[in-house]
């Protein structure tokens, strides 16, 4: 069976990445994509703690998480959309507006 | 036999995860989170979780990814401009960064966590058992999180509308 340590390992390294990604993409859709891929993370060691307590609540945990990351993804790419409307680019080294 | 499983998945897991954050076509990106997605679906299945593992694929893989793809399709994105100039300091700090946060982090969940998972319960992971939670002792933060999604979906209408002069 597997060692549940590696698990949470492997969640920690798919957060890690996920960081990464938001602090070195410019285009407002792939950092969208990477906070997904550190929501997934997340979600990847409540199941694993699930697992290690063997309850339902933290698989309801993800539950919500996963509702959440819907509703993120469509409000966040409804902004994106209206930036490019405005803008004509989705980099956000471009977008400054509420910069000093 | 899950091991090998495991290893798989978790090969797979990465490997995506790196060309998601690399790669600068927006829909190869995508498609690379989309293989993230159902790998985790995958690590799911093998961690007994079946329900979330068949919501994994029908939310992530089905609906968010199609919204992003589309979103993709919508504002016709080609390829990533260049790096700007000022953000390359930013881009060689973060992998160290992160890479210090990934030791932390997997370091006290390898101290903190039993090496091996107890026997699981014959009702874990079962629509059903899932399905009697929320609708008893989650009902509220269930109802709560229903009014989320429609507050999201009306302002990601209105944001996303085209102004009518």
């Amino acid at each position: 069976m597997i060692d549940p340590r590696l698990v949470l390992v492997l969640s920690a390294v798919l957060l890690a990445l996920g960081v990464v990604g938001v602090l070195t993409s410019s285009s407002a859709i792939s950092i969208l994509m990477c906070v997904e891929l550190m929501l997934n993370a997340g979600n990847l060691a409540l199941i694993t703690f699930a697992r290690i307590r063997g309850g339902p609540e933290a698989q309801i945990y993800v539950f919500f998480v996963m509702t959440l990351a819907a509703a993120e993804a469509a409000a966040g790419l409804a902004i994106v959309i209206a930036l490019f409307r405005l803008r004509g680019t989705t980099d956000v080294d471009e977008i400054n507006l509420l910069k000093w | 036999m899950t091991l090998i499983a495991f290893f798989v998945l978790a090969l797979l897991l990465i490997a995506s995860a790196l060309v998601v954050i690399t790669h600068r076509n927006p829909v190869t990106a995508a498609v690379a989170l989309a293989f993230n997605l159902v790998a985790i679906s995958g690590l799911y299945m093998v961690l007994d979780a079946q329900f979330i593992g068949l919501l994994q694929v029908i939310i992530y893989a089905g609906a968010i990814m199609v919204l992003i793809l589309f979103v993709i399709m919508l504002l016709n994105l080609r390829e990533e401009v260049k790096a700007h100039p000022a953000g390359t300091f930013q881009r060689i700090l973060a992998p160290i960064a992160s890479l210090l946060f990934a030791i932390v982090i997997g370091r006290a969940f390898w101290l903190s966590a039993p090496s091996s998972f107890p026997e699981s319960a014959k009702d874990f992971g079962t629509a059903a058992s899932l399905g009697k939670e929320l609708f008893t002792r989650f009902y509220y933060p269930f109802e709560a999180i229903s009014l989320l999604l429609i507050v999201a979906m009306i302002g990601a209408v209105l944001l996303a509308k085209r102004k009518v002069s």
